[in-house]
C-alpha cells in the first residue's frame, strides 16, 4: 500500500509538473500573470481529440500512433496562439500584472465559449492508444502505463528544457532577458523578439500538458480552469524565476498531498496542503528556490 | 485634492439614494404585482401565441448536461406547434441562459414571469438551480416543470417534478445490488447537496436491509486526480461502489479506475449520473460493464421512444443520443400541454388542478402524474453499460413506481427528512 501510494504521489507530482512546467516560463521568468494558461491546455487536449478523430478516419490500421503525433503538433497549435496572443495582447501589459491578469482572464472566457462554438458543450472523448493500456504489476501494485508515460514525459520535457536554456544561444538570451531586460537591451538582444518566443513555449508547454492529459481526465471547454490554481500553486511554492523550485514544488505537492489525502479525505488533504503552503509562504515568501540578483526591480 | 473629493462624494451620494429609491419603487411594484397574482400568471392572452420559457444554463459547466434538454423542449414545442397549437394559439418560446450560475436561475425566472408573462417555465439541472428558482416561482404564482432526478426532499405547489425522485432511482437500485451483487457497499459522491443526501438515504437503507458501507469518500467538485481513492477501494475490495459523482470529475475516476486494473467483474460501479450523453463523453469502451439506474434508456423499446429517438436524431443529427433527462424534459412539455387541453385554460392554477391523475404515454413508457406531490409515476430501470456507448436494460420495475419524495413509506428513513 506504501509503494501504491508514493507511485500515486510521484505521478500526481509530475501531472502538477506537467500543468505548471509552461507557466514556469510564462509567469515564473516573464511576470505575466496568464489566466488563460488552462486554457492553452484546452487547445491542446482539443487537438489531440482532433488528431485522433483525423486518424480513426483516415488511417484506422494506425490510429494508435495518433498519440505520437498528437503531441509535438498540440506544443505547436497552442504555441503559436500564445505566440499571437503576446503579439497582439500581452506585449502592451508588461509590467502591470493587475491588467494582464484581467484581460488574459477575459481572454481564458472567450478561448472556453470558442471551443464551445466549434465542438459543443458537451465532453468529447479521447479513447487513449491501446499500447498505453494496462500496467506493470510489482511489489504486489498496480503502476498504470499511462502515469509511467507521463512521468517520463515530463521528466524529458524538463531535460530538455534545461539543455535549451543553458546549452543553446536562444535559451541563454531568454535568461539574460528575465535577469536583467535594460542591460540585454543594451548588449543588443531583441528583448521584444526574446518575449516573443519565451511566451510561444510556455504556451506550447501548457499545449503538451492538455495532450498528456486526455489519457487521466475530461476533455471540455472548462477543462483549464480545474487546472489553473494548482498550476499558479506549484509555480509560487517552487520560487518565481526558478524551474528547479517549480519541479520540488510539484513533487512536493504532490506526495503530501496523496498521503493526507490518504489518511483523511479529498476535501481535506486540499485544505491541509494549502494551509501548509500558505505557512511556508509566511516563513519564506519567495518560495523553495528564489533568485539572487542584483538589480532593484 | 480635498473640494474634488467633496464633490465625488456627493455624487457617490447622490447616486445611492437614487438607487436605493430604485429598489423600494421596483419593490414596490413587486409588492403591487403580489397583490394581483391572479393577473401575473395568467399568460400574454393578446394576439394567437403563447409564451413559454425555457430556462437553462447554455454557457459554464452545465451547460455539458442542459444544452440537451433545451433542445428537447424546443423539439416538443415544435410538434405540439405542427398539429395545431394549444387551444388554438401557437406556442412560442423564450429561452434565457442560466449561466451555470444559480443567482441568474433566479433572475431570469423573475423575468420570464414579470417582463415575458410566460405560461410556464421548463427548465433547471442543478439542484442549486431549482432552489433558486423555487420562491420566484412560489411568490409569483408561476409554473415550473423541472426534468431531472434529484434528492427528494421537496415538493412546492408551483413545481412539477418530471425527473426521479429517490424511491425512483437510489432505493431500488440498493436494493438490487444487496441481492444481485453484493452487500459490501463504497459510497463515492461529488462534495454538494445531492451525493450526501443520497448517500445519507442509502446508508440507512443498508442498514436496514443488511448491507455494509466499508468507504465513504467525496472529492470537490471538477476533483480530477482519483489514485488515492482507487487505492483505498483496492485496500477495502466492495461488491459495489455506489457512485453520486457528478459531471467531469467521472471521466477522471472511470479513466482512472480502467487504468489500474479494476474491471466490473472485480468491483460494480453503480452510477446515477451518467447517462448516454454523459458516456459519449468518457468513452464507452472506459464504463463497458458498469451500472446505472435511470427510468429511460434510448433502447427502451416503446413505439413512442422509436419515434422520438428517430425525431431527435434527424432533428439535431445522427451523432446524438438521447437520455433519461432529455425524455423527461420532452416529457414535460407534452405534460403540460395536455393538461392546459385538459383545463381549457393557461391559467396556473387551473392547469394544476387538471394536472393531476394526468396519464401520457411518454418515450419511457406510462407515466401518470400525482397530484398530491406534483412528481411524476416512473417505472425504474436499471441498464448495463455496452460497447457501443448504449444501455442494456438487466432489470425494470415492472410497472410505475409511485413517487414519494420524503420517503414517507419507509420505516427505516424516519428522521431523514428532517
Amino acid at each position: 500500500m506504501f509503494i501504491d501510494q508514493l507511485f500515486n504521489g510521484l505521478s500526481l507530482g509530475s501531472i502538477l509538473l506537467l500543468i505548471a512546467i509552461g507557466l514556469a516560463i510564462t509567469f515564473g521568468l516573464m511576470g505575466v500573470i496568464n489566466m488563460a494558461h488552462g486554457e492553452l491546455m484546452m487547445v491542446g487536449a482539443y487537438t489531440t481529440y482532433v488528431i485522433q478523430q483525423w486518424f480513426a478516419n483516415d488511417m484506422p490500421h494506425s490510429a494508435g500512433l495518433y498519440f505520437v503525433v498528437a503531441i509535438p503538433l498540440s506544443f505547436l497549435i497552442a504555441a503559436l496562439l500564445g505566440w499571437g496572443l503576446e503579439k497582439s495582447l500581452i506585449r502592451h501589459l508588461y509590467r502591470r500584472p493587475l491588467d494582464s491578469l484581467l484581460a488574459t482572464w477575459g481572454i481564458s472566457l472567450i478561448l472556453q465559449q470558442t471551443a464551445r462554438l466549434i465542438f459543443g458543450a458537451p465532453n468529447v472523448a479521447v479513447v487513449p492508444p491501446s499500447w498505453l493500456d494496462g500496467g506493470i504489476r510489482l511489489f504486489g501494485a498496480v503502476f498504470p502505463y499511462k502515469r509511467l508515460f507521463i512521468l517520463c514525459l515530463v521528466l524529458a520535457i524538463i531535460f530538455f528544457l534545461y539543455l535549451y536554456l543553458m546549452k543553446t544561444r536562444a535559451g541563454r538570451r531568454i535568461q539574460a532577458v528575465t535577469m536583467n531586460r535594460s542591460m540585454a537591451a543594451c548588449l543588443g538582444i531583441a528583448t521584444q523578439k526574446v518575449d516573443a518566443y519565451s511566451f510561444a513555449i510556455g504556451s506550447g508547454l501548457a499545449g503538451v500538458a492538455g495532450c498528456a492529459l486526455t489519457l487521466l481526465g475530461p476533455i471540455g471547454p472548462t477543462i483549464g480552469t480545474y487546472y489553473i490554481v494548482d498550476a499558479f500553486m506549484v509555480v509560487i511554492l517552487g520560487g518565481v524565476g526558478k524551474l528547479a523550485g517549480t519541479l520540488l514544488g510539484a513533487f512536493g505537492i504532490g506526495l503530501i498531498s496523496t498521503f493526507v489525502e490518504y489518511s483523511t479525505s479529498a476535501t481535506m488533504a486540499k485544505v491541509i496542503v494549502f494551509v501548509l503552503i500558505i505557512a511556508f509562504l509566511q516563513w519564506k515568501p519567495s518560495g523553495l528556490l528564489n533568485v539572487r540578483t542584483r538589480s532593484l526591480d | 485634492m480635498k473640494p474634488k473629493f467633496m464633490r465625488k462624494l456627493w455624487l457617490l451620494l447622490c447616486i445611492s439614494v437614487f438607487a436605493l429609491g430604485g429598489c423600494a419603487a421596483s419593490s414596490a411594484v413587486d409588492q403591487a404585482k403580489n397583490e394581483n397574482k391572479k393577473d401575473s400568471s395568467s399568460a400574454s392572452k393578446e394576439g394567437d401565441t403563447v409564451k413559454v420559457g425555457i430556462l437553462h444554463s447554455l454557457s459554464g459547466t452545465m451547460a455539458i448536461s442542459e444544452v440537451s434538454l433545451r433542445d428537447a423542449e424546443l423539439m416538443a414545442i415544435e410538434e405540439i406547434n405542427a398539429s395545431g397549437g394549444l387551444l388554438g394559439k401557437k406556442i412560442e418560446p423564450v429561452v434565457e441562459d442560466g449561466a451555470s450560475d444559480w443567482p441568474t436561475f433566479a433572475e431570469k425566472a423573475k423575468k420570464l414571469l414579470q417582463k415575458d408573462r410566460v405560461a410556464t417555465i421548463f427548465g433547471g439541472w442543478t439542484s442549486a438551480s431549482r432552489k433558486a428558482m423555487l420562491p420566484v416561482v412560489e411568490q409569483n404564482n408561476g409554473l415550473l416543470w423541472y426534468p431531472v432526478q434529484y434528492e427528494g426532499m421537496e415538493s412546492s405547489p408551483n413545481i412539477f417534478y418530471t425527473g426521479a425522485t429517490t424511491n425512483q432511482q437510489i432505493v431500488p437500485a440498493v436494493s438490487w445490488l444487496l441481492k444481485n451483487r453484493g452487500k459490501t457497499f463504497f459510497l463515492l459522491g461529488s462534495d454538494y447537496v445531492f451525493p450526501r443526501t443520497a448517500n445519507k438515504i442509502i446508508k440507512a437503507q443498508l442498514k436496514a436491509e443488511g448491507g455494509q458501507v466499508i468507504g465513504e469518500e467525496y472529492t470537490p467538485l471538477s476533483h480530477t486526480d482519483y489514485s488515492t481513492i482507487i487505492s483505498k477501494i483496492k485496500q477495502v475490495k466492495p461488491a459495489v461502489v455506489f457512485n453520486t459523482l457528478n459531471g467531469d470529475s467521472n471521466v477522471a475516476f472511470f479513466k482512472q479506475l480502467k487504468d489500474a486494473g479494476i474491471t466490473p467483474k472485480d468491483v460494480t460501479v453503480m452510477s446515477v449520473s451518467i447517462a448516454e450523453e454523459e458516456i459519449r463523453g468518457i468513452g464507452p469502451d472506459v464504463l463497458a460493464g458498469h451500472l446505472a439506474v435511470w427510468n429511460y434508456f434510448q433502447t427502451t423499446d416503446t413505439p413512442e421512444n422509436k419515434a422520438f429517438v428517430q425525431k431527435y436524431k434527424q432533428k439535431y443529427g445522427q451523432d446524438r443520443v438521447t437520455d433519461d433527462p432529455i425524455e423527461a424534459a420532452y416529457t414535460a412539455v407534452h405534460l403540460w400541454a395536455e393538461a392546459v387541453k385538459k383545463a381549457g385554460s393557461f391559467d396556473v392554477d387551473q392547469v394544476k388542478k387538471a394536472a393531476a391523475g394526468l396519464e401520457y404515454k411518454a418515450p419511457e413508457g406510462m407515466v401518470k402524474i400525482d397530484g398530491e406531490t406534483q412528481h411524476l409515476w416512473k417505472t425504474v430501470r436499471i441498464g448495463e453499460i455496452q460497447a457501443d456507448g448504449q444501455f442494456k436494460e438487466l432489470w425494470n420495475s415492472g410497472q410505475p413506481v409511485k413517487p414519494d419524495p420524503y420517503l414517507k413509506s419507509y420505516p427505516w428513513a424516519k428522521g431523514l427528512s428532517e
